[in-house]
């Protein structure tokens, strides 16, 4: 006790160097830790929104691109496919085909054109209000109500994608009718829509005045379409019997399609009519992707705990320099103890207490700070993963 | 040959004293394992209660004997008696608990832990050795001694917030705080201005009759010498050594 009670009055005088000490011990302890717990819930919430996700069908091309357009909503934009690939898969009856449409974003948030299936494919939750029933609908991710401030009520505009454009994307008006509970997934950070609301962004579908007017036909006039004529950006319960979609839904796009099989041989037989390497279309295991994408970080994981572990070494060559000198320094102190009798092994006593001191107090707060990553690694984790967004 | 300056008690007088010596050294001799220096004192003795200052050239071997009355060092032949006790048949465990208990050491330098405040440093002892227990009566103490000394109202002040002569004052209270029976003083008063030497050394000695303890002082300030009852010049013990 004596010890203790000495080696925390050395600590409290010398506060400065004892909090620069215990600082730095603390942070070679907590770094490892917090990158291992941070890299690990990572690793499981990467691997487990691709082993959640069976199947995916998209154009040729990059998996990688095609399993982050459809699975994390990133920037990544492959090649549409055309909804008849939808009406394919229903129709073989080997699975349910979810089409995610991700093109198009919203205050820096994705928009995501789907079907009602996606919510129950993914398990998810109304926290406020109601689910996607009308054309121009959106049900917002928690993520985006809490940093956008906006709830059921409000109404999100979606971003012009091409201002110079006259036949590319319009903004639209879209009022929020239902909030998601959390889910520490990139779901957070999505705004559903339908994905016939997509298509009306893309200027697939919309709704106007009537080209032809009654006084027209009174008047026996041939109907012309002209720019007066005006074209909705909000739908609304007075417009919404005015949009209509031109050509055939067949040929409409998708970002990719979620196939979610009935069974493993469905999914055998699925995976078959897609080998084909000169066909358009490929279908896809994600967790596969995933798992190759995981692997590569944890190979340049692996390089990043070698340059810790030689910081790390170099920080406590450091801490154990400042301890030498610091016993140095205190010579005179041990010379003084022993003249006063201090007992045999007190002068060992005296400083380990002071080094057990710096370091329990180093590993208390570095336990701290791991308990608080622990606890807040899949929101953290989620928050990184949709930061690419 | 002896240059102390009068009035200065005869030399290896034997003080007349009623009781036990508080030392007694006979056939003593040392040598440190480096060599080129030897210490041979073929008799000693310390009356009880009383202060006899030790003077003599640098490299005589002054804090040498110091040393070796607390069982800091062991000599080579001899025996040393200290309070009844033969310091040098105890082993080191004893000798350290006897330090504690038996001997109150004033430094040059004071020795004053800057990290700790007056009253911690006046209590050291007790933090450093079991033998001596931490009680209200020791804390007691310390505020009595503190205040016999002038610094009642300056305990909770770390040593570098105290002038110097106060800092000799805390280490006079942590010399006398465990009631030792001998006080060792090695040039107490050597970095003391000349206005607080007197006065640091009365305290000193005030404070060990009080307590009923003897002093052995090593000192260069032969103007303090009067203010002790006896006076012994090493130089005789260094020559009889290079002899």
């Amino acid at each position: 006790m004596n010890a203790l009670y000495l080696a925390f009055a050395y600590l409290r005088y010398h506060r400065a160097r004892s909090l620069v000490l215990i600082l730095v011990a603390a942070l070679i302890i907590f770094v490892p830790i917090a990158t291992q717990t941070l890299l690990s819930t990572s690793e499981r919430a990467l691997v487990a929104r691709g082993e959640a996700t069976p199947l995916l069908l998209g154009s040729r091309g990059s998996q990688l691109d095609l399993t982050m357009a459809a699975l994390y909503f990133s920037e990544e934009r492959p090649a549409p496919v055309p909804m008849r690939e939808v009406e394919a898969i229903w129709d073989s009856g080997l699975g349910v085909p979810i089409p995610v449409h991700t093109a198009f974003s919203s205050n820096g948030f994705r928009i995501v054109g789907t079907t009602l299936d996606y919510f129950d494919f993914r398990a998810l939750a109304l926290n406020d209000g109601r689910g996607l029933s009308l054309l121009g609908d959106a049900v917002i991710g928690a993520d985006v109500a809490e940093v956008l401030g906006k709830g059921v009520g409000d109404a999100l505009v979606s971003s012009p994608e091409n201002l110079f454009d006259l036949d590319g994307v319009y903004p639209l008006e879209m009022p929020i009718v239902g909030v998601l509970a959390p889910t520490n997934s990139p779901d957070d950070a999505a705004i559903f829509i339908d994905i016939k609301t997509a298509w009306v962004i893309q200027g697939i579908g919309h709704g106007h005045e009537d080209v032809v007017t009654a006084e027209q036909i009174a008047a026996g006039t041939a109907a012309l379409a002209e720019a007066a004529v005006v074209q909705y950006q909000r739908i609304t319960e007075d417009n919404i019997d005015s949009f209509h979609f031109h050509g055939s839904q067949d040929n409409f796009p998708t970002s990719a399609v979620i196939v979610v099989p009935n069974d493993t041989r469905s999914a055998t037989i699925l995976k078959g009519r897609y080998l084909d390497a000169d066909g358009p279309t490929q279908l896809i295991e994600p967790a596969g992707v995933i798992q190759g994408l995981v692997d590569r970080i944890f190979r340049i994981k692996s390089l990043l705990d070698v340059v810790t572990a030689i910081i790390a070494i170099a920080a406590v060559a450091a801490i154990g320099l400042a301890l030498f000198l610091s016993y140095r320094l205190r010579a005179r102190e041990i010379v003084t103890a022993v003249k006063l009798g201090a007992r045999r092994g007190m002068v060992l006593r005296l400083l380990s207490a002071e080094t057990v001191t710096l370091l329990l107090t180093s590993a208390a707060i570095a336990a701290v700070g791991a308990t608080i990553v622990s606890r807040n690694a899949e929101a953290w984790v989620g928050w990184l993963l949709a930061l690419g967004n | 040959m002896s240059t102390v300056t009068r009035p200065v008690k005869p030399f290896l007088r034997r003080r007349p004293i009623d009781g036990q010596d508080m030392i007694r050294i006979e056939g003593l001799s040392f040598g440190y394992r480096a060599g080129g220096f030897r210490l041979r004192v073929p008799e000693f003795e310390l009356g009880q209660g009383e202060r006899l200052a030790i003077v003599g050239p640098s490299g005589s071997g002054k804090t040498t004997l110091l040393n070796l009355v607390a069982g800091i060092l062991s000599p080579e032949n001899g025996q040393i008696d200290v309070a009844g006790t033969e310091v040098t048949r105890l082993s080191e465990a004893e000798r350290r608990r006897f330090r504690a208990t038996q001997i109150g050491f004033v430094f040059q330098d004071f020795a004053l832990l800057d990290y700790l405040p007056a009253r911690q440093n006046i209590l050291y002892p007790y933090r450093i050795n079991p033998a001596l227990k931490l009680d209200a009566e020791a804390r007691a103490r310390v505020e009595a001694l503190a205040s016999a000394c002038g610094i009642g109202g300056k305990l909770d002040r770390h040593p570098t917030d105290l002038s110097q002569g106060e800092q000799q004052r805390v280490a006079i209270c942590r010399a006398l705080v465990t009631r030792p029976k001998l006080i060792l003083s090695d040039e107490a008063t050597g970095n003391l201005d000349p206005d607080s030497k007197a006065r640091i050394l009365d305290l000193l000695f005030e404070q060990a009759a009080e307590a009923g303890a003897s002093v052995l002082a090593v000192t260069h300030d032969h103007e303090l010498l009067p203010r002790f009852e006896r006076v012994l010049d090493f130089a005789q013990f260094r020559e009889r050594a290079e002899a």
